[in-house]
């Protein structure tokens, strides 16, 4: 039987634009059999979490270069357990210091990628940790 | 430059040296990779005449402050005077932000450059719900004259020069900047500075967009026309190649779609009636310096050459100031690393040096800590010394160009003047750079090249020191600089007092007049001007636009 494809949403919270590594890695996921979707800018935590639940998503990846991740990551984990998608792994990246990863840890989010990480990396966690619904 | 005898003697030379000497050393130690500049660009082992034979020293190089200005737009550059030093800069609150102007003059920085926090930059007050989280964190939070007013406390605007980062909504900045000079007792021709107001790489590459081209165009072209007739010292525009490197293009594509964006602004001033000698001597620039020096010194080389020759040729200047391609550089954000911070102060200090070796107008060093988060005052101190320390001990400054006539040099500056020529060409056949835009292939074409650059780290055929090799476990940088969420509550509470107490019918007055006068053709800038005095904020000011113009909301082009 054919594997099914991970769905992921690839988000930008807040009005943050630096959107190189949410396009680059929109690629490099489709690259890897997923089935992607780009939100684009401005994102709010509803707007993303709304569009996990349309396109029923395994995984939403959220994006931040502008220093709003405590913040949006936590909301995002909070609005998808209250639109029961608890399942939904959430990952995130961008410049996130890591004295703040525990805390965004313990908030839900499985794990963070931090610059310069490898997108091999990234593939790998996601696809080792995505539950199956 | 070269006669056609000694060229075929070299040509023969180094053929025999490529079979002979090289050949030989080759096979006992094969080079292990292909080898080429941080862009890519395939680099031959050794440059000589032959490469550069069409070296025409008279017309391709000539003299600086003389056209093409491939050697630089001042007669003698940096022996005269340094470059402006203008850290880019702006966290928390109006006043957070001050103290730290002041701070940067009293350590002999030169000129300023205003961070706007996010919300400013897209037209939102501090209080919007889409504002929620981003207050006061990656510049200052600025809403309305009152916050210009404390910014620049103790600031004497007619003594410094002042750069601000701000596109969509550059008319509203400005218009407070231009009001607050004018309660210092300082006339517009006296104020000298730049404002971004770059849309179209906005919608490229930055996100900071708000209304449609069309109407953020006019916008743009308000603002250049009436700074030509009001503010003659001010650059009106800093046409934006800095973004798109950062966002991944390669140093020819940085200067090819700037390039094609000066060339959409300068059409559309055309349009507007304005004579090419009357704005485009204030059309200025925005490059990004990575650390592949000879790469750089090259792509801002052939920058000037082929901004001239438009210039001269496809707007028909007169004016020499009207070739001039004058910029600001900012070094590579994106180069910086995470991983082992300090090395960030080495690679700093070779953009630096590669800036200077190309010859700009002013400069921002980022500070080493910027892959983790905002700079530290300490961290900034250490990049602007870097400045300081390339301007007055690297012997960078002492002679005008000095790469010129090094073969690699001349050689990388006509091809990629060649790459550029190339790309305006592609662009003018599609019907232009907003079409090249709308159709995604400017966004496209530096995705791809974000793409090639991300495998090459990852397979680890370009080694990135302290990301995919000499990598080592180090503790996580603690004493980050960090903006407080007080800030955010305090400028709601700060928000609802200044609208409570500002004249309430001359506010609606000035802003029913604001979007009365955006319904026709007339300029907006003294209207805007009129709105902001009564009070209005950022966020007002631009919500009579989105009214009236519309709100931007792009394609996503994933290549």
């Amino acid at each position: 039987m054919a594997e099914k494809k991970i769905k992921i949403i690839v988000a930008k919270p807040g009005l943050d634009g630096h959107d190189r590594g949410a396009k680059l890695l929109s690629r490099i996921f489709a690259e890897a059999g997923m089935e992607v979707v780009y939100t684009g800018l401005r994102q709010t935590p509803e707007m993303i979490v709304e569009a996990a639940l349309q396109e029923d998503a395994d995984v939403v990846g959220l994006s931040s270069l502008s220093g709003v991740h405590n913040y949006f990551f936590p909301k995002v984990v909070e609005l998808l357990k209250e639109k029961k998608l608890a399942n939904v792994l959430v990952v995130g990246g961008g410049i996130i210091p890591l004295e703040d990863i525990p805390t965004l840890k313990k908030a839900g989010i499985a794990e963070i990628f931090g610059p310069g990480t490898s997108t091999d990396t990234i593939v790998g966690f996601i696809k080792a940790n995505v539950k199956s619904k | 430059m070269f006669n056609e005898k000694d060229l075929e003697k070299i040509k023969a030379g180094k053929k025999k040296w490529t079979e002979g000497t090289l050949a030989k050393t080759l096979s006992k130690a094969p080079e292990k990779k292909a080898k080429t500049t941080w862009s890519g660009t395939p680099v031959e082992c050794l440059y000589t005449p032959a490469e550069v034979a069409g070296l025409d020293y008279e017309n391709k190089l000539g003299y600086p402050g003389e056209y093409p200005y491939t050697r630089g737009v001042q007669a003698n550059m940096f022996r005269g005077r340094f470059w402006t030093m203008r850290q880019y800069a702006g966290f928390g609150s109006a006043k957070e932000t001050n103290a730290r102007y002041r701070y940067l003059l009293g350590q002999g920085q030169t000129g300023l450059s205003v961070a706007f926090h996010l919300p400013t930059q897209a037209g939102y007050d501090s209080d919007h719900p889409l504002s929620m989280g981003e207050v006061g964190k990656v510049g200052a939070a600025i809403d309305h004259i009152g916050d210009i007013r404390i910014l620049f406390d103790q600031i004497p605007l007619d003594k410094v020069t002042t750069s601000m980062t701000v596109n969509a909504a550059a008319t509203v900045l400005l218009a407070m900047y231009m009001s607050v000079a004018e309660e210092q007792g300082v006339k517009y021709d006296q104020l000298g500075g730049t404002i971004q107001n770059d849309v179209l790489k906005e919608i490229i590459c930055r996100g900071q967009y708000i209304y449609p081209p069309k109407p953020t165009m006019r916008l743009t072209v308000d603002l250049i026309e009436f700074c030509q007739k009001y503010v003659p010292r001010w650059n009106s525009i800093s046409i934006s190649g800095y973004h798109i490197r950062e966002s991944g293009s390669t140093a020819a594509q940085e200067m090819a779609f700037t390039i094609a964006d000066g060339i959409a602004y300068a059409e559309a001033c055309a349009a507007r009636g304005i004579a090419v000698d009357d704005f485009a001597p204030r059309l200025s620039f925005f490059f990004n310096a990575f650390t592949d020096v000879l790469e750089e010194v090259a792509k801002f080389r052939a920058a000037r050459r082929v901004w001239a020759k438009i210039m001269k040729d496809r707007f028909k200047a007169k004016d020499p100031r009207s070739m001039m391609l004058r910029y600001h550089v900012q070094t590579g954000g994106v180069t910086l690393t995470a991983q082992q911070p300090l090395n960030n102060i080495v690679r700093v200090a070779l953009q630096t040096f590669a800036t200077a070796l190309g010859g700009h107008q002013s400069l921002h060093t980022n500070s080493y800590d910027e892959a983790l988060c905002l700079p530290t005052q300490g961290a900034v101190t250490v990049a602007l010394r870097t400045q300081q320390i390339i301007a007055e001990e690297s012997g960078a400054c002492v002679t005008v160009d000095p790469l010129a006539g090094s073969y690699y040099v001349e050689y990388l500056t006509d091809k990629i003047e060649a790459e550029i020529f190339d790309y305006i060409k592609k662009i003018d056949a599609m019907g232009g750079t907003l079409t090249a835009i709308e159709q995604g292939y400017i966004q496209k074409e530096i995705q791809n090249s974000a793409y090639l650059f991300q495998k090459s780290i990852d397979s680890g055929e370009r080694a990135y020191v302290g990301v995919n090799k000499y990598t080592m476990e180090e503790p996580p940088v603690t004493d980050l600089l960090r903006v407080d969420m007080k800030v955010g509550e305090e400028k709601a509470v700060e928000l609802k007092q200044w609208r409570a107490k500002r004249d309430n019918a001359a506010w609606k007055k000035a802003l029913d007049k604001l979007r009365e006068v955006s319904k026709t053709d007339t300029n907006v800038m003294p209207t805007v001007i009129e709105a902001v005095k009564a009070g209005a904020t950022v966020g007002e000011v631009c919500d009579v636009w989105r009214e009236v113009f519309g709100q931007y909301r792009p394609k996503e082009f994933i290549s």
